[in-house]
């Protein structure tokens, strides 16, 4: 009882009419992609605002900053940050830059709008689900956002929202009742949002590949968003119910968490019994997939921008699939590694110091693959391929100091010290940024029909570049010497000659801010005003430059689906017309592969 | 580009896809379509098939987290008190392998139906409304339940197997009831005669899942609590 072709289950939707159906509750999966982007973009400019509130507030600790009675009067009598307010802004800017920047805009965005053009695909198989999944994840954002808005403000638990602190209420501090509630409750919301995005990526990439799209023809970017997507499966399936537990302990009186004999401004705590070791098993089992969710698009993205720009594949298309995947799986077996000196067992802590450090074998891998692939290749150097390499340089720098924090012996004097700090925003957040950046920058072309003006670009990636650089590596530095991370201001004498230190951080956080507008000036001026793009301005080999209009039309391939003859990154065969062969090209050609 | 002019490309109208290992067909690809690239796009499984799956897997994933945070709570404190569980449970287990009984007769039924076979008198979707039937008479047995046992004096917030024991059943209740939505969307494009067989068969899984899992979750709460 088969359809004659896979594509007819996809309900064949007709081109969509009005606005309302068009741009805002739109099934389409470019324009939930768009969506996914804007909120990205939204949500990194606010986390970039409380990053700099932060870090105006460790470099003058009793600065006056105009205007912030108005964000909260409890939180900032006289425009002075009290110290609780700078936990709870610090709170905010790591939820909302880890949720809805780092897993939405490399995953989500560009996942959302290029995986099914990749796989020569009409849309997603159950579109429905995929508007749905913006739509919740947009509630998890207002519902963070409203937090701020909270009585005595968001929580300030940090991040990992670690009990007890996070599980007694109010008692604890300002934001640690509703501001706690709020902020399960948006996680468990986007919780759900993650797990329908990829229900669509995993059956979009094992269902709905065209004629002739075997596996191993996916582009490199479509391999990370389907081994991301099984890792958000899995990984967002446990947070939820943590934090459903959390809120269970705030609202009903359970006791999950929060442990006996725990007394709090002379009180005790009416509840008892919980485990607080139970809470970091369950976020951290969650919460290290969810780096490498962070971080998997990226390298996807940059190895399909780097192979294109040095018009030849990797040195191993096959190992970068493996190897991503060893990390995929193998980070589910690491996380341990945030609770070495959790009071955890210390055998415990071999037993994931050693898999963390098996980890950092695929990672190399991937680094060595792109290094030699680039050794030697005559790199086209746009500001896609800088951000690329860019993000090269960013994940080697923040991934090295990994191997130290492996060690649970050296652990103990480099745990919730300046050093992890520098780590994961390296490794992650600014090696992330940069490959959405890079994606930007590539891929802009396509969707918009314009191309992104390329001497802003490049200063864009200059200044910023430098600028990271400025920011995240004194942070090694920091942490070495001894500074505590979330301290709001530092008062010990082994701390006070540090200051100088967070004031040059400081100024170049601020700087490296301000050129961002520069990227945001191109993205608007160039998507009104920008020069006309052409189909494939790239030259680039893969599907979604193989639309019959840019930007595409609504069903991506205007109602002929292209057939697919060969690997995704034919460039530079002998033999062939031009430098490239498109993945669509009936263009006989012989390499190595194709001889039978 | 340079501007020497090249040939054009050498394009064979009858090209047939080569046989060779980046093709389709084998192992790597899941469809065993043998190099022929036509077939792999006819044997493609259905979207909802593959997708069911990846849903169960996450709701598999949930009930894994809730399992071990059981166990961790469970060896983390003294306060652990046990209690029997209500009878009305073991009932209800009754009543949820009997909808999957009739689930499976009701399948047989619509397909024999889609197929073509009317005989009068047969209402195919009769077998789906005795499963609905048995699922909401399934709810509200665990509703009973949670009377059953407040009435004893164990309330959410009482002791943490108590508070497991509601966490678990509600997560499974309302997974039940999601699964409900999914056969009455069933029997609405069966009316209308657009049902198609993968999403039946995707219902259907679904269903059975919630009974294997309801299996487990008696037997776990049998075990710890």
């Amino acid at each position: 009882m088969h359809d004659m072709s896979a594509h007819a289950h996809v309900a064949h939707h007709a081109a969509p009419t009005g606005f309302i159906r068009k741009y805002i509750f739109s099934i389409d999966h470019k324009v939930i992609g768009k969506q996914y982007y804007l909120l990205a973009l939204v949500a990194v400019f606010v986390g970039m605002v409380l990053s700099w509130l932060m870090r105006l507030h460790l470099g003058w600790t009793n600065l006056a900053i105009p205007g912030l009675h108005l964000l909260s009067s409890n939180g900032a009598p006289g425009d002075v940050m009290t110290p609780e307010y700078y936990l709870q802004l610090m709170t905010m800017h790591g939820t909302i830059m880890v949720f809805f920047v780092l897993t939405t805009a490399p995953f989500a965005a560009f996942g959302n709008y290029f995986l099914p053009i990749q796989v020569g695909a009409e849309d997603m198989p159950f579109p429905h689900f995929n508007m749905m999944s913006f739509w919740v994840t947009f509630v998890a954002f207002l519902v963070m956002i409203a937090s701020f808005f909270a009585a005595d403000g968001p929580t300030l638990g940090g991040w990992t929202q670690y009990v007890p602190l996070s599980a007694v209420g109010s008692a604890s501090g300002p934001g640690q009742g509703t501001g706690v509630v709020l902020w399960a409750a948006s996680i468990a919301i986007f919780c759900v949002g993650q797990l329908l995005g990829s229900l669509n990526f995993i059956t979009t990439t094992l269902d709905m590949r065209t004629k002739g799209m075997s596996l191993w023809r996916l582009p490199l970017s479509s391999w990370a968003w389907f081994i991301t997507s099984i890792m958000g499966l899995t990984a967002f399936a446990v947070l939820m119910p943590a934090c459903i537990l959390l809120i269970l302990d705030h609202v009903a009186g359970t006791s999950f968490f929060v442990p006996s004999n725990l007394v709090l401004n002379d009180q005790l705590v009416p509840h008892s019994g919980g485990s607080t070791l139970l809470w970091q098993h369950l976020f951290w089992f969650f919460g290290h997939p969810e780096v490498y969710i962070a971080i998997v698009p990226g390298m996807g993205i940059v190895s399909h921008v780097l192979i294109a720009n040095m018009r030849r594949p990797l040195l191993s298309h096959r190992v970068m699939v493996y190897s991503m995947g060893a990390l995929a799986v193998l980070s589910y077996m690491v996380y341990g590694h945030h609770m070495f000196v959790s009071g955890m067992n210390p055998i415990s802590s071999i037993a994931f110091s050693f898999p963390t450090l098996i980890i950092t074998i695929p990672s190399t891998i991937i680094v060595l693959i792109w290094m030699g692939s680039l050794y030697g290749s005559r790199l086209r150097i746009n500001t896609a391929s800088l951000f690329a390499l860019g993000m090269v340089s960013m994940f080697i720098s923040g991934g090295v100091s990994g191997f130290f924090l492996a060690q649970p012996s050296l652990d103990i004097m480099l745990h919730a010290t300046y050093f992890v700090v520098g780590h994961f925003h390296l490794v992650m957040a600014v090696a992330a940024i940069f490959g959405i950046f890079s994606g930007t920058y590539f891929w802009f072309p396509k969707m918009y029909g314009r191309m992104m003006n390329e001497t802003l670009g490049k200063i864009h990636f200059w200044l910023t570049f430098v600028g990271t650089y400025c920011i995240f590596m004194p942070f090694h530095y920091l942490g070495l010497a001894g500074n505590i991370r979330r301290y709001q201001a530092f008062v010990d004498d082994y701390l006070q000659p540090l200051i100088p230190v967070h004031k040059f951080i400081t100024v170049a956080a601020l700087a490296t801010g301000a050129v961002q507008f520069i990227f945001l000036y191109n993205l608007i001026h160039s998507r009104f005003w920008g020069d006309p793009a052409p189909d494939n301005p790239w030259e680039a080999t893969s599907l979604e430059w193989a639309t019959p209009t840019t930007p595409p039309p609504f069903d991506n391939f205007g109602g002929n689906l292209p057939v697919v003859y060969h690997d995704p990154y034919q460039y530079g065969i002998e033999g062939s017309t031009g430098d490239y062969v498109m993945q669509n090209s009936p263009e006989q050609i012989h390499t190595v592969r194709d001889e039978a | 580009m340079a501007t020497t002019v090249h040939e054009p490309p050498k394009i064979d109208s009858n090209r047939k896809p080569l046989k060779s290992d980046s093709g389709n067909g084998g192992w790597r690809n899941l469809v065993p379509a043998d190099g022929q690239s036509r077939l792999t796009q006819q044997y493609a499984p259905p979207p909802a098939s593959t997708g069911i799956w990846v849903g169960l897997a996450a709701i598999s994933m949930t009930f894994a987290a809730l399992t071990s945070a059981l166990v961790v709570r469970k060896g983390a404190s003294l306060d652990w008190r046990h209690f029997s569980l209500p009878w009305i449970l073991y009932l209800n287990t009754g009543v949820l392998l009997a909808s999957s009984v009739t689930l499976e007769i009701a399948r047989r039924r619509v397909a024999s139906y889609m197929g073509g076979m009317r005989s009068k008198g047969t209402d195919p979707a009769k077998w789906l409304y005795v499963t609905l039937g048995l699922g909401l008479v399934f709810v509200a047995g665990q509703y009973f339940a949670w009377r059953q046992l407040s009435a004893q004096g164990f309330y959410l917030a009482t002791n943490p197997s108590s508070s497991f024991f509601y966490v678990l059943t509600a997560a499974h209740a309302l997974h039940v009831l999601g699964g409900l939505g999914g056969l009455t969307r069933v029997i609405r494009k069966l009316g209308k005669t657009v049902l198609r067989r993968s999403t039946l068969d995707a219902t259907s899984r679904y269903w059975h899942f919630m009974d294997v899992l309801w299996v487990y979750l008696l037997l776990l709460l049998w075990m710890k609590l």
